[in-house]
């Protein structure tokens, strides 16, 4: 390895030392009114996103209102998740849709 | 509750004897079509009437997801017969909905206020309750083209799930 290479992943580690929790994307998928999977583990800073593969518009609204996202037919919708806890919630505009998000520090 | 329980019975014969009686002959793909589209379309224009006459949040809430839900789901219909070619055609059980529901709308145009927004809540209860079973033991059953049967059976599973929301809507009313 050159100097200048060695230098290079260096700089490559440092950056990586910087961001360590690094944010996930967490993708839920609606389908057929039903959230899959129903239950998603996540952490703080995280991006939970719901595809939405039906004609219909759903919500990804949480019981305690902490969130509400409208996810327009065939779209995408996200929260960045800014607190620890277990969260249910549900479609506003189907409430027999149900599911749940844990979110650890 | 007497008046409602007859009036949901009669539908269902209706519907699930109504278009069989003639020759006991199943209803046909054009006939179903037209059937689903205009069990949607009266339950939209059941809601317009509600969205026009309450002043319930919650009432207002599910009769604005009645007009988003039906309106999404006649649009799939409609893509699906022109895709098809299939042109719906019209029939006794689709004249005996559009009667029942046209009285529906006259009874409830006399109400108002609270009274207004159980009786509606109420029909859409019984309403749902109907058109789901017309879906499941009739329509799904006798659809024979694959993508009619499973947009159908979406459907199903939608109002299942406006059934649900209508008895609860209900249960917070009483």
């Amino acid at each position: 390895m050159t100097p200048g290479r060695a230098g290079l992943v260096a700089v490559a580690l440092l950056g990586l030392w910087f961001v360590p929790a690094h944010a996930e994307t967490i993708h839920v998928t609606i389908e057929n009114l039903e959230f899959t999977p129903t239950e998603v583990t996540a952490k703080v800073g995280d991006v939970v996103v719901w595809d939405n593969k039906d004609f219909l518009a759903h919500t990804a609204t949480a019981t305690n209102n902490d969130w509400n996202v409208v996810i327009s037919p065939k779209q995408a919708g996200k929260v960045e998740l800014k607190k620890a806890g277990t969260f249910d919630y549900f479609c506003r505009f189907h409430p027999n849709m149900k599911a749940r998000l844990v979110v650890t520090q | 509750m007497f008046a409602k329980a007859i009036t949901a019975l009669a539908a269902l014969c209706l519907l699930s004897g109504g278009a069989l009686a003639q020759g006991g002959a199943k209803p046909t793909d054009p006939q179903i079509a037209h059937i689903a589209y205009t069990a949607d379309q009266l339950d939209i224009e059941a809601a317009k009437q509600a969205l026009e006459k309450s002043k319930n949040k919650d009432v207002r809430a599910f009769a604005e997801d009645m007009v988003r839900d039906h309106t999404a789901v006649n649009k799939q219909a409609l893509d699906l017969v022109k895709k098809l070619k299939v042109t719906p055609e019209n029939n006794d059980t689709s004249k005996a909905l559009t009667k029942q529901a046209a009285d529906k709308r006259a009874e409830l145009a006399k109400l108002s206020g609270a009274a207004f927004d159980k009786a509606y809540i109420t029909n859409e209860v019984a309403y749902h309750k109907t058109v789901n079973s017309a879906l499941e033991n009739t329509l799904i059953p006798s659809a024979s083209n694959g993508e009619l049967k499973n947009l159908l059976q979406t459907g199903l599973k939608i109002f299942q799930g406006h059934e649900q929301h209508a008895e609860h809507v209900a249960s917070e009313l009483k």
